[in-house]
């Protein structure tokens, strides 16, 4: 059990580009978050190349969907550095924002518009054309094509959910963040919508889950916030057992 | 303007399918204009009377949409969703102030013949008066979109964005009332000094685009 080294990211970035490598899609060296007198996440580093997979486990108030959210260019880091598909935050932010697919809490979809139109909606922010097609398979494959025209006010949670992640793959993100994407799924949808949302050929995805069994076995890397925020554990999944994983949400192992 | 078009015609879809904020404010003009005519006993108003009447009527209409202009991006998501996308921020901003003139120019189209009916004898002032009002109407959608972003996360948001627009929007009735007065005078209208006080009104516009425009990213942020 380790968390990773700290390093400089400008310094980190230069040697990378001297090497001829590719930046890694996040690498995060000492982040700090703070609300207030509260701090949500301290410390935390990791690296994660292009591709990979990374499960983020904790308990409630861990700071999970913090980091998430500083991921998405969403919240500014209050110390530390972050890169995110090379764009360093919050000052480049706007460099990997349109790369990014964010799968939150809410659906991020307005409630008096049809699926279609809000789909539509987000392709025209993306400068997507044509963009018809895209949808069209998207909810097919998501088992909505028949619910296109209701508006999102009348979905069900787990509809909505569905309607999410089709949003948030709509522009084919390098990026995938996703806070339980699973969350009001049935297990019929959550097995439509898993190939969408994996990792694999040039797309990095980041799991928020509290499912840690299936988080933990589904490989590639594993981060583990613990009460207060530390990062308690950042290696491969397969380090991380499951006896420690129920230890961090006790609160046992920090 | 590919995402300042998409957003406006997306607040324009909704409130065609709400009617959330504009049938609000069309009620709340002729139920004021009603007041105003037996409130003060008159069945006949001029200068600076019937201008006054006109624009705090307008302006208060205006405030009931000033603060739903921001609740859908704030409560479904919105926010979030554009800051996701490779848009300027200052889309939104513009798309608002565009949707914000919208609705004031649908409110003018019905409450101004009405004020006419109830109040003035000479209505040849009206098409030198509809420039007027679609100058005050840009300065105010510019302040109240900046306000309404400023206010929608708080819970106090009905309370503060009056607070802090009205004393913004004063210059703004000052000068559309100067402009609007000599228009609406008992008799023929006189332009003598309206295309200075429309000049006021055309840079406090400027202004407070340019104010909102500065300032927009930082409002938006965490």
């Amino acid at each position: 059990m380790a968390t990773s080294t700290k390093r400089d990211n400008g310094v980190a970035e230069v040697h990378d580009a001297q090497q001829g490598r590719e930046p890694p899609a996040i690498r995060l060296a000492g982040l700090w978050r703070e609300f207030g007198e509260r701090i949500a996440l301290q410390d935390v580093s990791l690296e994660l190349a292009h591709g990979d997979s990374l499960v983020v486990i904790g308990p409630n108030g861990s700071g999970k969907t913090t980091l998430l959210r500083v991921l998405a260019t969403l919240l500014r880091p209050s110390g530390g550095d972050v890169a995110v598909l090379g764009a360093r935050l919050p000052r480049e932010a706007w460099r990997a924002r349109g790369r990014i697919g964010y799968v939150g809490h809410e659906p991020l979809l307005y409630r008096d518009l049809t699926v279609s139109e809000n789909l539509r909606f987000h392709a025209t922010l993306y400068g997507i054309e044509a963009p018809e097609r895209r949808i069209d398979e998207l909810l097919e494959r998501v088992g909505m094509s028949r619910r296109a025209g209701e508006l999102t006010r009348n979905l069900s949670a787990g509809m909505a959910q569905r309607a999410a992640v089709c949003r948030a793959v709509l522009h084919e993100p390098e990026l995938l963040l996703l806070d339980e994407p699973s969350a009001h799924l049935d297990p019929e949808a959550s097995e439509l919508i898993a190939p969408l949302i994996t990792a694999g050929a040039g797309r990095t995805c980041v799991t928020v889950t509290h499912d840690f069994r299936a988080g933990l076995a589904a490989g590639g890397r594993a981060l583990a916030l613990g009460h207060g925020g530390w990062a308690v554990y950042s290696g491969p999944a397969e380090g991380l057992s499951a006896s420690d994983a129920e230890a961090i949400y006790r609160g046992a192992l920090r | 303007m590919r995402a300042l078009g998409a957003i406006l015609v997306k607040d324009l879809r909704v409130e065609l399918r709400t009617l959330e904020s504009v049938p609000g404010m069309v009620l709340f003009a002729v139920t004021t204009f009603v007041i105003f005519r037996f409130g003060l006993d008159r069945t006949s108003l001029d200068g600076s009377l019937a201008a006054g009447v006109l624009l705090a009527t307008v302006l208060f209409a205006a405030i009931l949409a000033v603060n739903r202009i921001f609740v859908a991006e704030r409560d479904q998501g919105g926010l979030d969703a554009i800051r996701l996308a490779p848009v300027d921020a200052n889309a939104l901003l513009a798309a608002k102030v565009a949707a914000l003139v919208v609705y004031l120019v649908i409110l003018e189209a019905i409450a101004v013949p009405i004020f006419a009916v109830f109040f003035l004898d000479e209505w040849s002032a009206l098409a030198p008066l509809a420039l007027v009002l679609l100058l005050a109407d840009l300065g105010l959608a510019a302040t109240g979109a900046l306000v309404s972003s400023l206010a929608t996360g708080s819970r106090a948001r009905d309370l503060l964005v009056p607070l802090v627009l009205l004393p913004l929007i004063v210059p703004l009735m000052i000068a559309a009332a100067a402009a609007a007065e000599p228009l609406l005078a008992a008799g023929a209208p006189e332009y003598d000094e309206v295309a200075t006080w429309l000049a006021v009104l055309g840079l406090y516009d400027v202004v407070f685009l340019l104010v909102g425009y500065g300032v927009f990213d930082f409002v938006l942020e965490d």
